[in-house]
């Protein structure tokens, strides 16, 4: 199955802004992050068709996965 | 009162009051700079300071934000820039809270951080400032640490309470206590060229949906520092947001996080649901 993974802010430092990705069925969150090299603790906003998401969230055909890192300065 | 009211009305141009006619009312009638400018604002007339308000905000409005009490937590890179644009636009009260004092690191985006602030506690610098600006601006400088035991009486008087700390459990503890005391809260964080802002009324929990499972005290910005221009971005954001809220107009960020990036120049909007 197909699905989109958009990276944001410092996630995209030599990785990708956004790009459709061939995945296994019953795919979780967790192995995209996983494959992708991102840290654990820089996947720390993540959502899924707009909606909040975790990392054992099972992904379907057609879902768009967002990830940002965790910006918290002030 | 009346005799208050004869002079103001007198000394108007155009439905204007200037600062020296102002500070003349105080003077003249032994009340303070406050008590006057509600005066002012309460016989349809509106202090010169404001022109260039108008018809961005109209004179209900004006008194209405006169009439309003804003807490800003935290007042380094976000909060100065907030509390500034605050004290300007004409909030009638502003609380600042931050238990810090100026360091030299702060001199790269911290507005109130010079010279001869550094050592000296950021909210005294934040209220001469306002002063300075503007006496009929009540500020209410707390040099305190914001906490779940101290939360409820910092922001007991607030109508809006804006976020500009620096770590990421505090500000879920603060959205505890905004959700338990029902005041609407503006969140913005910022980290190197990047930043995001999102606005939560109670019931929402946004914020406790966006940094859900992330148990970091910093983010990204332990890395990427933070420069002179992305505090001043995103608190002009929030102070946006801080004030169609208290008007109740405009479209706000209401279940949306922004998120902003200054190095690919890039403003996402992503709607947040469930």
């Amino acid at each position: 199955m197909k699905i989109t993974v958009k990276l944001f802010a410092t996630l995209r430092r030599g990785r990708f802004d956004q790009k459709t990705m061939e995945c296994d069925e019953g795919v979780i969150i967790h192995d995209i992050v996983k494959m992708l090299e991102i840290p654990e603790k820089e996947a720390a906003i993540i959502f899924v068709n707009s909606r909040h998401a975790e990392f054992h969230t099972v992904l379907k055909e057609g879902d768009t996965l967002a990830i940002f890192p965790p910006v918290g300065g002030g | 009162m009346k005799l208050l009211h004869d002079f103001l009305r007198t000394h108007a141009v155009n439905g204007f009051i200037t600062f020296s006619n102002q500070e003349a009312a105080v003077m003249k009638f032994g009340l303070s700079f406050p008590e006057v400018e509600e005066v002012i604002l309460s016989i349809d007339l509106v202090p010169e300071r404001y022109k260039k308000n108008q018809q961005t905000i109209s004179r209900q409005q004006q008194l209405n934000l006169f009439k309003s009490c804003v807490a800003v937590v935290g007042c380094g890179g976000l909060g100065g820039y907030i509390i500034e644009e605050l004290a300007r636009i004409g909030i009638g009260k502003i609380i600042c809270i931050d238990p810090d004092v100026f360091e030299e690191h702060n001199l790269n985006r911290q507005l109130h951080a010079t010279l001869t602030t550094l050592g000296g506690a950021k909210v005294a610098a934040v209220a001469q400032r306002v002063g300075e600006i503007n006496p009929a601006v009540t500020i209410i400088p707390l040099q305190k640490a914001f906490c779940q035991e101290n939360g409820k009486d910092l922001l007991n008087q607030a109508h809006v309470v804006i976020d500009a700390l620096d770590t990421i459990p505090i500000r879920l503890v603060l959205a505890e206590v905004c959700e338990l005391m029902n005041i609407p809260l503006i969140h913005g964080s910022i980290a190197g060229w990047y930043g995001q802002v999102t606005t939560q009324f109670p019931g929402d929990r946004t914020l406790q949906k966006i940094y859900s499972g992330c148990t970091l005290e910093k983010g990204v910005e332990e890395q990427l520092g933070n420069p002179s221009f992305s505090p001043a971005l995103v608190a002009t954001i929030e102070v946006a947001e801080a004030i169609k809220v208290l008007l109740g107009e405009g479209t706000t960020l209401r279940g949306r996080l922004l998120s902003i990036n200054l190095f690919d120049m890039e403003i996402v909007d992503i709607r947040i649901e469930g």
